[in-house]
């Protein structure tokens, strides 16, 4: 089997268990959920350290879009967790 | 012994992804109870710092400095970003961070092609992933734009629009095939460049009504961006996670459609509203509404036993959550029940309104999605509508010739006495003149609905 191929399993099979999990979450949680899938979909952040870190020159074409793709998944990531645990820990029972 | 650790080194990155695409699906499991909510978020943070520590270990890694730099800048902007935003504002941050996830996954796949592309399958995957980006980074950019009211929240149409969009996914789709042929880098940016044009006017059309499903579904294309990116990277974590974050998307845009009553097809093809002001029926002219003061609606309600309250988002316009919350309180000393039923579509992003409402201190308990509580409307005494108009029409459920007709709607209608905060007599977003006002057992409190609430917790609180 090809890479290829092992990612379309990969892919179709995540498809599922998101299906499942998803509808799992609480409507009243959907808001908090958009904001994290937003944080964990700057997963491609990994891509872009690949990209940043490619050469050893210091200022060359590729490093800076490396540079400029980490810049904007980290704001993600930082911005999407922060905002979401802002929310969740706003959801409180009556005491 | 060295050799060894190389052999095996692959295989560790795997299995180190594979915890983390794990800690990603504990953390959206967490989210079907408040309760083990924050538990999750803090797994899905654990994965995401796991893939980064991990990945500074790749081979392919020669210099650190941008990386670091990059993380660090990263969280210099987004922290104070995410701790700043006000809760009202929270469907605009989330537009423009699906924007920066498309335009990251754009430039991991040029920078990715400039390293050199392997073959006519990584030249492919390469290519869809940086359409998938380009097209998520306008399209969210325009989205940002509708909700901030930097762009007009109308629809944008003309003629031929749905033509041009065509013709340009023909492009992109023979831009694709041209790279696959002889990679060339030039190639790229133009598929990247009327990627960018086909975003922008995907979005461009659909009205301000609709937002609540384009930032599902522009949630969803940022997933499919990452998993883009994955196929073009051969890294499975990205695949997994994309494929995670795409489908959580969709299944929010069709709930979303489903509130609205609208099929997914009809809100990319967009427009409406624009009929907006035609549709507006004019059966009720002649016919009278009742008004009524907040001192009448405090005497009723200390009365009742049971109290339903709908919020729209008029109400959180008017910033009235937090006298809600007062009123809540009073009401709750004096032993009344007090229920709070939310729409789907309250709101401009789906579960905005429950979000607002906690901000407010507002126990989620307290709170109540439309088929739970629906069947509650007939025996309860007062139903107080605060800034929510089409989501309670009853002509969505009696009427045919309603362009509201079919929409699932809270059946506030049902209730023994119904107060509606109004700023006026104007339709909602709809256009569509509401019946419910003309109900024997419906009163309208005109007024800006915090003024509204404040009077009445100060008329409560006399009495």
């Amino acid at each position: 089997m090809s890479e290829t191929m092992i990612g379309v399993y990969v892919f179709i099979l995540s498809c599922f268990v998101g299906y499942h999990v998803v509808w799992g979450v609480t409507p009243a949680l959907h808001t908090p959920l958009m904001a994290v899938t937003n944080a964990i979909s700057a997963i491609v952040v990994v891509g872009a350290m690949m990209v940043a870190g490619f050469g050893s020159s210091q200022f060359g074409t590729i490093e800076m879009i490396g540079f400029s793709a980490v810049l904007l998944a980290s704001i993600n990531i930082f911005g999407g967790f922060v905002v979401t645990n802002r929310m969740l820990s706003m959801f409180k029972k009556k005491k | 012994m060295n050799s060894f650790v190389d052999m095996l080194s692959p295989d560790i990155f795997a299995l180190v992804y594979l915890i983390t695409t794990i800690l990603f699906i504990l953390g959206l499991k967490g989210l079907s109870s408040p309760k083990t909510a924050l538990r999750g978020n803090y797994f899905a943070m654990l994965g995401m710092a796991l893939a980064i520590a991990m990945t500074l270990f790749h081979p392919e890694i020669q210099s650190f400095t941008w990386i670091f730099v990059g993380v660090l800048g990263g969280a210099l902007i987004g922290i104070p970003l995410a701790l700043k935003i006000q809760m009202t504002a929270m469907p605009e941050l989330v537009a423009i961070l699906h924007s920066f996830v498309g335009l990251a996954a754009v430039l991991v796949g040029i920078g990715t092609a400039l390293q050199g592309v392997e073959g006519p399958v990584a030249a492919g995957e390469i290519a869809i992933g940086v359409a998938i980006g380009a097209v998520t980074f306008t399209g969210s950019l325009v989205a940002f734009g509708k909700l901030k009211e930097i762009l007009g929240s109308s629809p944008l149409i003309f003629k031929g629009q749905h033509f041009l969009n065509l013709i340009l996914g023909i492009l992109i789709f023979v831009g694709c095939v041209w790279f696959i042929k002889d990679s060339d880098p030039m190639v790229l940016y133009g598929i990247t460049a009327i990627s960018f044009v086909l975003g922008f006017l995907l979005v461009l059309p659909i009205g301000g009504a609709d937002m609540p499903v384009i930032v599902s579904m522009l949630n969803s294309y940022s997933g499919w961006a990452a998993s883009a990116t994955g196929f073009t990277l051969h890294n499975y974590l990205l695949i997994s996670t994309g494929a995670l974050v795409g489908s959580s998307g969709a299944i929010l845009s069709y709930i979303m459609c489903k509130a609205m009553n609208r099929s997914f097809f009809s809100v990319i093809l967009g427009g409406f509203g624009v009929e907006a002001g035609t549709a507006v029926k004019t059966n009720a002219a002649g016919k009278g509404v009742r008004s009524a003061a907040a001192e009448d609606v405090a005497f009723l309600l200390e009365n009742a036993s049971k109290v339903i309250v709908i919020p729209g988002y008029g109400m959180a316009v008017a910033q009235a959550q937090h006298a809600l919350r007062e009123m809540f309180d009073v009401l709750h000393k004096k032993e009344v029940e007090v229920k709070f039923a939310i729409h789907p579509v309250a709101g401009r992003m789906p579960g905005h309104m429950n979000v607002l409402l906690a901000e407010a201190e507002i126990p989620y308990d307290h709170v109540f999605e439309m088929e739970e509580i629906n069947g509650e409307f007939s025996s309860c005494d007062v139903a107080l509508i605060i800034g929510a108009n089409d989501v309670v029409n009853p002509d969505a459920k009696n009427d045919k010739t309603s362009p509201l007709y079919g929409m699932p709607i809270l059946e506030a209608y049902k209730a023994k006495q119904i107060f509606v905060f109004k700023r006026s007599m104007k339709a909602g977003y709809a256009g569509v003149d509401n019946s419910l006002f003309y109900y024997e057992n419906c009163s309208l409190v005109f007024g800006d609905a915090k003024a509204t609430c404040d009077a009445l917790v100060n008329a409560l609180g006399h009495s």
